[in-house]
C-alpha cells in the first residue's frame, strides 16, 4: 500500500481545467518533487493534496484512507511553506507547539516534543526568540521543526528555498535530504527548480498546464525524457533538440541532420528505437545533451556509438569548471560541454563527436519520445 | 554608471550644473524657499498660537486679551473646579464627560470596527454594497450627524413614539432631552459616524495578514474563532493602536457633535471641555480660563500623538 | 498593494466554507448593522418630504403619505436662520462654495510643492520640518482660535484703513477670505502629509534624467513630477473637501452672520427655538447641507477610502 495515491484528480476553476487527470503513486519514503513552469498547477495540485484547496473529482488516499472531504488538519499531513509562515506573535516553542495545543496534547507531552524536535534541528537556543528576531534559515528550520514534531504521513513543501539566497539554498537543500534520510520521511516537494528535482527526489513529476508530462526516477527523467517538453526542461543547459530526417538509404537508417555550410551531418538512428517505425522522409527532432557532444578524444570510452563531425565554432563560453561551446547546425544553436582547458577558439573548424548512446528521437506533430 | 552617493545625488548634480554663480546659488536655495513660506505659516500659526494661547493662560485676560500675567492662578482655579463635585462645576462635569464620551466612543468605535471588518473577512458577497454603507457617515458634517440623530432619538416624534405607535407604550426613551444622559447620545451619533473609519483600517489589516500562516493555522487544525483569537487579532495591534490614537485625538477635539446633538446644552450637562473653552472664552467673557482649558486639551492630545508620530517619522527614516 | 487598495479590492481569502448557520449569523449581522447605518438617513429623507403636521403626528418610520417638496423650497430661501434678516439656506451654501474652493485649491497646491521639496530636494532637518508640520495636523482648534480672532480682527482694521486709502480693501476683513486663509494655513500639515508620503515613493531616476536634460526645479515639478500625480491630487482634493466643507469650528467662530458657510447656518437654523420647530425643513437643509460631501464619496468612494487611510496610517 503506498502512502500516497492520487487518481484522476481533477481541479477546475469554473470553466477552466487546472489540473487535467493526475495520476501519481509514491511509496513510503519517497520524494516526489513536483517541478514545472510557473503556472503549471503543482502548487495547486499540492494544496489539494493537503486538502487546502477541494479538487473536482477523483480522488486523494493517504496510507489508504480516501481523504478527499476531510480537513487539513485531519489527513496526517504537515506542510512546509514558502514564507515560512510562522506566526510573528508566538515564540519559536510555541510556533512548533501550535499544532498540538489544538489538538489537546498535554502541556508536559508537547514540551517533550518540542524539545526533541528542537534537538534534532539544532535550534534549541531559538525556542524563546520571535520569528522577527531569527535568520531566513532559522526560520526555515522552525517551519520543519513544527512540520516534523507533528509526525505526519507526508510531508508537503510548498517551495521552501525559493525566499533564501543562493548560498543557503544549497546548505538548506542538504540539510532537507539530510532529514531524508535519517527520518525516512515520505515527502511531496514542489519546486520550479529542476537542480533541486534532480538532487533531492527519488521520483520526479513534471507538470506543465496541469497535464503530467511525466513521473519517473531522475535518471529516467532526465535521460530518457517522453516529450520534448521534458527534454528541454529539465537539465541546465538545456537538451539540444534538432530537426532532421530520416533516410533509409545506405542501408542502416540514419537521421540527417542539415547545416547552413557544409555537409549534414549524418546519424545512426539511436540504438534505443525501433528503427522500423520511421517511415523514409519523416522528420524527427534528435535530441541530444550537451555533455554528450564533446571533443573526440574527451567522449566517453565506453560509449558504443559515436560519431563525428566537423563544425566550425561560434562561441566559447568558458565557465569555470567547462566550457561550453555554441556551434550551428540544422538552423539551430547546438551547446556543447567541453573540457575546461579545451583547445577551441571562436571561427576555428574543430572536430566534434556526438555519443548517440545518450540521443534520443522526438516526433516533432506530438513531441512524444519515438 | 553608478551614482556618486544615494544620500545626497539631487543636490550634488545641481551644484555641479549651475556653479557659484548668484542664479545658481538661487537654485540651491530655491527647494528651501519654496518650503518656506509653509512652514513659516505652520511656525507662526500652529506653534506661535499655541504659545500665544499657552501666555494667555497665565493673564488675567477676560473679554480681551491683556498682558496682565497672574501666574498659575487659572491653573489652579480649574485644579480646584475639578474636584467640585457638588455641586458639579462645568470643568468637573466637563471631564467626567470627557472620560464617559471618550471612554464610551473609543471603546464601541474599536469593538464595532473590528466586528465589522472580521464579518466582511469572512468571504461573502456583497461586500461592494455594504462597505460604502458603512463608510459614508464619514463624509457627513457632524453637524448633520448631530441633526439627524436628534431627530431620531427625539422622545416626541423619533425612536420613542416610533416604538409606541407599534404597540410597546411603555418604551422609554427620552435620553436626548434628559441632562444627565444626553452624553450618551454624543457618544452613539459619534459611533455611528466614526465606526466605518475603523472598520475600515481594520479590514486592510486583516487582509495584509499572509495568507500561508492563515493556511499553517488551517493545517494546525485552529478553528475560525482559535485562529482569530490566537493568530490574527493579536497580529493586529499596531492597527489597534494607530486606530487608538485616532479615536482619542477625535474625541478630544468633539465640538460640533456635542452641540448638534444637545442644542443649547442646557445647564451645561452635556459639556465637554471644548465646549467650556467656547463658553468660557466668547460668552463668559472669560478668556484666561478658556486659553488654559485649551492648553490642558493640547497637553493631553500632545501627550498621545508626540510619541506616536515620533516612532512613525522614525520608522520612515530608513 | 497601499492598504487603502487591500480595504476596496476584495481578494478570495480561506477555502473553508463556513456551516450554513454561520453564514446565516454572519450574513444577519451584517445586514443588522447595515440598516443602523442606513435608518438615520432614511429617516432624515423621508422626514424632509412630509407635511409637519405628519412628522410631529406620525411614526418617523412611516412613508411619507402627503409627499411634498415644500420642506426643501422653504429650506432653501424661506426658513429663518437664527436672528439673520436672510432667510434660507441658500446664501450660506454659496458662502461655502466661495470658501471651499479657493481653500482646497490652495491648500493643495502647497501641499504639492512642499511634499516635492521634501522629498526630491531633502535637506539637513527635512525630517524635523516634516514632524512639526506634521504634528499640526493634530493640535485641538481651540489652542489657536483666540490669537487667530486677535490677528483677524486686525487685518479687517489694516482692511477697513486700506479701503479709506485705495477703495479696495484687498480683501482683507472679508470673512470668506478670512476662512480661506484659516483653512489653507491648518490643512497644509494634512496636504503636506499627503504629497510627502506619496512622492516618496516616486521613482528619483525620472527626477535625475531631468536635471541630466536640464530642467529646473519648477520645470522637474510641472512636467515630471505633477503629471503623474493625478491619483494623489484627486485624494488630496477630496479630503480637504470634505473636511472644509464640513467644519464647524472655524466657521462658526470667524465667519458670524450672513457670511457664515453651509454648516453654521445649519447649525442656526436646527436649534433656534424661536416658535415652531419645522422638523422636515431642518432635515431638508440637512440633506443640502450634506449633499456635495455625500455626492463626492458617492462617485469617488476608493480615493476617499484612501484618503482616510493615509491620513490615520502611514503608507
Amino acid at each position: 500500500m503506498a502512502t500516497l495515491e492520487i487518481a484522476d484528480l481533477r481541479k477546475r476553476f469554473g470553466t477552466i481545467e487546472v489540473l487535467k487527470g493526475i495520476d501519481i503513486t509514491l511509496e513510503k519514503g519517497g520524494f516526489l518533487v513536483l517541478v514545472g513552469p510557473s503556472g503549471c498547477g503543482k502548487s495547486t495540485l499540492l494544496n489539494t493534496i493537503a486538502g487546502l484547496e477541494q479538487i473536482s473529482s477523483g480522488e486523494i488516499r493517504i496510507g489508504g484512507n480516501v481523504v478527499n472531504h476531510l480537513h487539513p488538519s485531519k489527513r496526517d499531513i504537515a506542510m512546509v511553506f514558502q514564507s515560512y509562515a510562522l506566526y510573528p506573535n508566538m515564540s519559536v516553542a510555541e510556533n512548533i507547539g501550535f499544532g498540538m495545543e489544538m489538538r489537546g496534547v498535554a502541556k508536559a507531552e508537547r514540551e517533550n516534543a518540542i524539545a526533541a524536535v528542537a534537538k534534532t534541528l539544532q535550534i534549541e537556543h531559538l525556542l524563546k526568540r520571535r520569528p522577527s528576531q531569527l535568520s531566513g534559515g532559522q526560520r526555515q528550520r522552525v517551519a520543519m521543526g513544527r512540520a516534523l514534531v507533528r509526525r505526519p504521513s507526508i510531508f508537503l513543501f510548498d517551495e521552501p528555498l525559493s525566499n533564501l539566497d543562493a548560498k543557503l539554498r544549497v546548505d538548506m537543500r542538504i540539510e532537507i535530504k539530510r532529514l531524508h534520510q535519517t527520518t525516512g520521511s515520505t515527502i511531496v516537494y514542489v519546486t520550479h527548480d529542476q537542480i533541486e528535482a534532480m538532487t533531492l527526489a527519488t521520483k520526479i513529476a513534471v507538470l506543465k498546464n496541469g497535464e503530467l508530462q511525466q513521473v519517473g526516477s531522475p535518471s529516467e527523467i532526465y535521460n530518457r525524457p517522453q516529450n520534448t517538453f521534458v527534454a528541454d526542461f529539465m537539465g541546465s543547459p538545456a537538451m539540444n533538440l534538432l530537426e532532421g530526417t530520416v533516410t533509409q538509404q545506405g542501408g542502416a537508417p540514419r537521421v540527417v541532420i542539415a547545416r547552413k555550410e557544409g555537409e549534414p551531418i549524418m546519424l545512426p538512428v539511436p540504438a534505443s528505437v525501433d528503427a522500423g517505425k520511421l517511415a523514409e522522409g519523416a522528420k524527427v527532432i534528435f535530441g541530444i545533451r550537451p555533455e554528450a557532444v564533446n571533443d573526440s578524444e574527451s567522449i566517453d570510452r565506453n560509449a558504443r556509438s559515436v560519431v563525428k563531425f566537423d563544425a566550425t565554432v561560434e562561441i566559447v563560453e568558458p565557465a569555470g569548471a567547462d566550457t561550453f561551446v555554441v556551434i550551428h547546425a540544422a538552423g539551430k544553436e547546438l551547446t556543447a560541454r567541453m573540457r575546461a582547458d579545451a583547445d577551441v577558439r571562436r571561427g576555428q573548424n574543430h572536430t566534434f563527436a556526438f555519443n548517440l548512446d545518450k540521443a534520443v528521437l522526438f516526433d516533432p506533430q506530438t513531441t512524444a519520445r519515438i | 554608471m553608478t551614482t556618486v552617493t544615494e544620500r545626497q545625488p539631487v543636490t550634488a548634480l545641481a551644484e555641479r550644473h549651475t556653479g557659484p554663480s548668484l542664479r545658481g546659488r538661487f537654485q540651491d536655495w530655491l527647494p528651501r524657499l519654496v518650503l518656506a513660506p509653509s512652514f513659516v505659516l505652520v511656525l507662526v500659526f500652529v506653534y506661535g498660537f499655541n504659545l500665544w494661547t499657552f501666555f494667555l493662560s497665565f493673564t488675567s485676560s477676560k473679554a480681551f486679551p491683556t498682558t496682565n500675567l497672574i501666574g498659575f492662578t487659572n491653573y489652579l482655579r480649574l485644579w480646584n473646579w475639578t474636584f467640585e463635585t457638588d455641586p458639579p462645576s462645568n470643568w468637573y462635569t466637563a471631564l467626567v464627560n470627557m472620560a464617559l464620551f471618550g471612554g464610551l466612543y473609543i471603546f464601541f468605535c474599536l469593538f464595532l470596527g473590528l466586528l465589522l471588518a472580521i464579518l466582511l473577512d469572512q468571504k461573502i458577497r456583497g461586500e461592494g454594497i455594504l462597505r460604502p454603507i458603512y463608510l459614508y457617515p464619514l463624509a457627513l458634517s457632524f453637524i448633520v450627524t448631530g441633526t439627524a440623530w436628534k431627530l431620531f432619538l427625539d422622545p416626541r416624534i423619533g425612536l420613542e413614539k416610533a416604538v409606541h405607535d407599534w404597540g410597546w407604550t411603555s418604551f422609554h426613551f427620552d435620553w436626548v432631552v434628559n441632562p444627565d444622559m444626553m452624553i450618551y447620545c454624543v457618544a452613539i451619533a459619534g459611533v455611528w459616524q466614526t465606526s466605518g473609519f475603523v472598520m475600515a483600517m481594520f479590514l486592510a489589516g486583516l487582509r495584509g495578514v499572509d495568507g500561508e500562516i492563515l493556511k499553517a493555522a488551517q493545517i494546525d487544525g485552529a478553528s475560525t474563532y482559535q485562529t482569530y483569537r490566537r493568530i490574527v487579532i493579536p497580529i493586529m495591534r499596531p492597527v489597534f493602536f494607530s486606530a487608538l490614537i485616532v479615536l482619542a485625538h477625535m474625541a478630544i477635539k468633539s465640538y460640533d457633535l456635542v452641540l448638534s446633538v444637545t442644542g443649547k446644552n442646557p445647564g451645561g450637562a452635556a459639556e465637554l471641555p471644548s465646549t467650556f473653552m467656547y463658553s468660557y472664552t466668547f460668552t463668559r467673557n472669560q478668556m484666561a480660563v478658556g486659553s488654559t482649558s485649551a492648553v490642558i486639551m493640547l497637553m493631553t492630545i500632545a501627550a498621545i500623538m508626540v510619541p506616536y508620530i515620533y516612532s512613525e517619522t522614525r520608522e520612515k527614516s530608513r | 498593494m497601499t492598504s487603502a487598495d487591500l480595504v476596496t479590492s476584495a481578494p478570495p481569502r480561506r477555502q473553508n466554507s463556513h456551516s450554513l448557520t454561520t453564514r446565516i449569523v454572519i450574513y444577519g449581522l451584517l445586514a443588522l448593522f447595515a440598516v443602523v447605518y442606513l435608518v438615520p438617513l432614511v429617516v432624515m429623507v423621508m422626514t424632509s418630504l412630509k407635511p409637519l403636521d405628519e412628522v410631529t403626528g406620525g411614526n418617523m418610520f412611516a412613508l411619507p403619505q402627503r409627499l411634498t417638496f415644500a420642506p426643501w423650497a422653504d429650506a432653501w430661501d424661506q426658513a429663518r436662520i437664527g436672528v439673520s434678516e436672510t432667510r434660507g439656506i441658500h446664501g450660506y451654501f454659496l458662502n461655502s462654495v466661495k470658501m471651499v474652493i479657493p481653500a482646497v485649491l490652495i491648500s493643495t497646491l502647497l501641499g504639492a510643492l512642499n511634499g516635492y521639496v521634501l522629498t526630491k530636494w531633502r535637506f539637513k532637518g527635512h525630517k524635523l520640518v516634516f514632524g512639526m508640520m506634521l504634528f499640526a495636523c493634530f493640535i485641538p482648534f481651540q489652542s489657536v482660535i483666540i490669537p487667530m480672532a486677535v490677528i483677524l480682527g486686525a487685518l479687517g482694521r489694516i482692511g477697513n484703513d486700506l479701503y479709506d486709502l485705495t477703495g479696495w480693501s484687498f480683501g482683507l476683513g472679508n470673512a470668506t477670505v478670512n476662512l480661506v486663509i484659516v483653512h489653507v494655513i491648518y490643512g497644509l500639515g494634512f496636504t503636506t502629509l499627503f504629497f510627502r508620503n506619496y512622492y516618496e515613493t516616486f521613482p528619483n531616476e525620472l527626477v535625475k534624467a531631468a536635471m541630466i536634460d536640464g530642467a529646473s526645479f519648477f520645470q522637474i515639478f510641472r512636467r515630471v513630477l505633477l503629471p503623474n500625480s493625478t491619483p494623489i491630487f484627486i485624494v488630496t482634493v477630496i479630503y480637504q473637501f470634505t473636511n472644509i466643507w464640513n467644519d464647524f469650528l472655524f466657521g462658526s467662530t470667524f465667519a458670524a452672520g450672513d457670511t457664515a458657510p453651509m454648516t453654521v447656518a445649519l447649525n442656526n437654523l436646527v436649534n433656534t427655538s424661536t416658535g415652531v420647530v419645522e422638523y422636515n425643513v431642518n432635515m431638508a437643509a440637512a440633506i443640502i447641507a450634506a449633499a456635495p460631501t455625500l455626492l463626492v464619496y458617492v462617485v469617488a468612494g476608493r480615493y476617499f477610502v484612501r484618503g482616510l487611510m493615509a491620513g490615520a496610517v502611514k503608507g
